[in-house]
């Protein structure tokens, strides 16, 4: 785990996450000749022009056609290529999951699966586009590598991290733009977990784009007097469970949040960690299983308790269970 | 052809032993699809494929092979075997706990000439066309060849990976389906009618040829010769091969009974004697 810094974390300009995968995938065209990207006819939504202007016969445009998406993602490894196949994270996971089980997964095939719109964030277009379990499912598939980034910077490093590792991976990101906080120039290690904030009192796990919202919360717990520590994990799967044991050990409790059902996410993983290890008294933020709705993504965080203000909420609740 | 057709026969014949022996040493697995295409997997492993048995999963500089039904896993490791993959004994594993030879094929346990998963249905096509165009990339000449059953089609992700191999000009791949009009609850015909699959396809963009009898070594030789000098015209080709679930056992042909299920100790000895052993049993 990376050592925590003890300055705020301030808002470069917000950028969509989404940006920092086409941005990532782009320079990995230009450094890697065996990268090639596939796209379900959401070529805009997944920002990937700029790879296909730059390399043409490397993008696969498959049509409103996943389950071949897939199937075809998988075939091409097979000839020593690295694809990145994307769409939503609807259509790329629920939509999918036979093909990626037998095809990806359960084959051991170097693919990367691309899911954009995840949670939430689609909004206006309500449930049928949005996803609140695709951790879930891709996290129960044997061998396979989950990754959930925050903002454009880790995006854009985890896109070029995940081309160097042999095996499945979901890269989950999101529509809007959110705060863009992380250096632009970080390391992205797979599986680490990243320390943001040193604190004694209470832990907060967040992942994708709750992180910042996880930092406006323990300044918020701070003007309080309660110290908060803050990590975010990125990959889900592997956990760094290591990390997450060391600071709960010290702080005593627990705050995951991120944007998925409270069953079968992150917050579930690090539950799993805790009572096999450590029991710690545990609050979520997540959606209490339910589908999603349509609104804008703000009224939608408010709505399903995904927000800085749950957060504190929630670690005022741990904090009196310790 | 490069063998004599009489030894291409016999080992037709010593293939259909070993996938009557493999299903019934277990009691399960789907002897009937197996037996059905053995003439096919003959000739294309012995005659048509060009590839190394010093297996590499990337497949770079040699024709590829995948199986899309693959239940029909008893006829595909007995070829693999006896051309050399892996040792012929291991097939007495097939089914067995700690096996490579899983019920259904898996690179999981990393069996030579494997090189996807296949049992849930529909799709092998789509993996076809993925290495196939991975080929284009690598301006790699050979050629991708896949098998899928008749009833598999009925699998909509067949059909847009039918669509997109037309609409982009996939010429390196020829695609075979088994037709033999049954599937576990009965025939296609009753299940769920498919129509015309010969019009169907070429209603997609692609180039269809048929072999009548396939179960007929120099018929499938002749097809699947066919079939190679019609790639590279930019477009997909499919072969329909019509054969017989079952074909080479008497009491197994004309029924869909034997899709998935294995013969007892008096059927076996039957089904043997219809074909005796040529090239030495495992």
């Amino acid at each position: 785990m990376e050592t925590a810094t003890t300055k705020k974390y301030t808002d470069s300009g917000k950028q969509d996450t989404r940006s920092g995968f086409g941005a990532g995938l782009t320079e990995l065209g230009r450094k890697n000749p065996n990268v090639v990207a596939l796209c379900a006819d959401l070529v805009g939504s997944l920002k990937m022009q700029d790879f296909i202007d730059e390399n043409p016969d490397r993008f696969f445009q498959v049509g409103i056609a996943e389950a071949n998406m897939m199937g075809m993602a998988a075939g091409m490894t097979i000839g020593g290529k690295i694809p990145f196949a994307g769409t939503f994270a609807n259509f790329a996971t629920g939509r999918v999951y036979d093909q990626i089980r037998q095809s990806i997964a359960y084959s051991g095939k170097n693919v990367k699966i691309c899911a954009s719109h995840s949670g939430v964030t689609l909004g206006e277009d309500g449930a049928t586009h949005q996803i609140l379990e695709d951790i879930g499912l891709m996290k129960m598939l044997p061998g396979m590598t989950v990754i959930n980034t925050c903002d454009f910077n880790q995006t854009k490093a985890a896109t070029l991290a995940i081309a160097e590792l042999d095996g499945p991976v979901y890269l989950r990101f999101g529509r809007p733009k959110v705060a863009n906080f992380t250096p632009e120039d970080q390391k992205f290690e797979i599986g680490k977990a990243v320390k943001l904030y040193e604190g004694r009192d209470v832990t907060i796990i967040a992942t994708g784009h709750l992180v910042w919202e996880a930092l406006q919360a323990a300044e918020k717990l701070a003007e309080e007097g309660i110290s908060a520590e803050v990590i975010n994990i990125h990959t889900i799967k592997p956990l760094d469970e290591e990390a997450i044991l060391k600071s709960v050990k010290k702080t005593g409790c627990v705050v995951s949040a991120e944007e998925h059902n409270f069953l079968g996410g992150l917050g579930e993983s690090i539950a799993r960690t805790l009572v096999e290890n450590h029991p710690a008294p545990q609050e979520f933020v997540a959606t209490q299983d339910t589908f999603g709705e349509s609104g804008t993504p703000e009224q939608l965080f408010e709505k399903y308790g995904l927000n800085a203000e749950a957060i504190v909420e929630k670690a005022k609740k741990v904090l009196r269970r310790k | 052809m490069k063998h004599e057709l009489k030894k291409l026969e016999d080992f037709a014949t010593q293939v259909r032993r070993d996938i009557l022996r493999m299903v019934h040493k277990v009691n399960s697995g789907h002897p009937g699809g197996s037996l059905g295409c053995t003439e096919f997997f003959t000739i294309l492993y012995n005659e048509i494929m060009k590839y190394d048995t010093n297996f590499k999963m990337d497949g770079i500089g040699e024709d590829l092979f995948f199986l899309s039904n693959g239940h029909i896993s008893p006829v595909f490791y007995s070829v693999l075997a006896r051309n050399g993959f892996f040792p012929v004994e291991e097939l007495n594993t097939f089914r067995l706990i700690d096996s490579r030879l899983q019920g259904h094929p898996t690179t999981h346990e990393g069996l030579p000439g494997v090189r996807v998963a296949s049992g849930s249905l529909g799709q092998g096509m789509s993996v076809a066309l993925g290495a196939a165009q991975a080929k284009k990339l690598n301006k790699d000449e050979h050629l991708v060849f896949s098998l899928h059953g008749d009833g598999e089609l009925q699998e909509g992700q067949n059909w847009e990976a039918i669509m997109y191999a037309a609409g982009n000009k996939v010429d390196n791949i020829i695609a075979t389906v088994d037709l033999n009009g049954q599937q576990i609850d009965g025939s296609t015909e009753n299940v769920l009618p498919m129509g015309n699959i010969r019009a169907k396809f070429e209603a997609f963009g692609w180039d269809v040829l048929e072999i009548e009898d396939g179960n007929d070594l120099q018929q499938i030789y002749d097809g699947l010769t066919e079939a190679k000098s019609r790639t590279g015209n930019k477009k997909p080709v499919c072969v329909l091969m019509h054969t017989e679930m079952g074909h080479g056992v008497d009491f197994m042909m004309h029924t869909h009974a034997w899709h998935g299920k294995a013969p007892n100790d008096e059927q076996l000895e039957k089904a043997l004697s219809q074909n005796p052993e040529t090239l030495g049993d495992y």
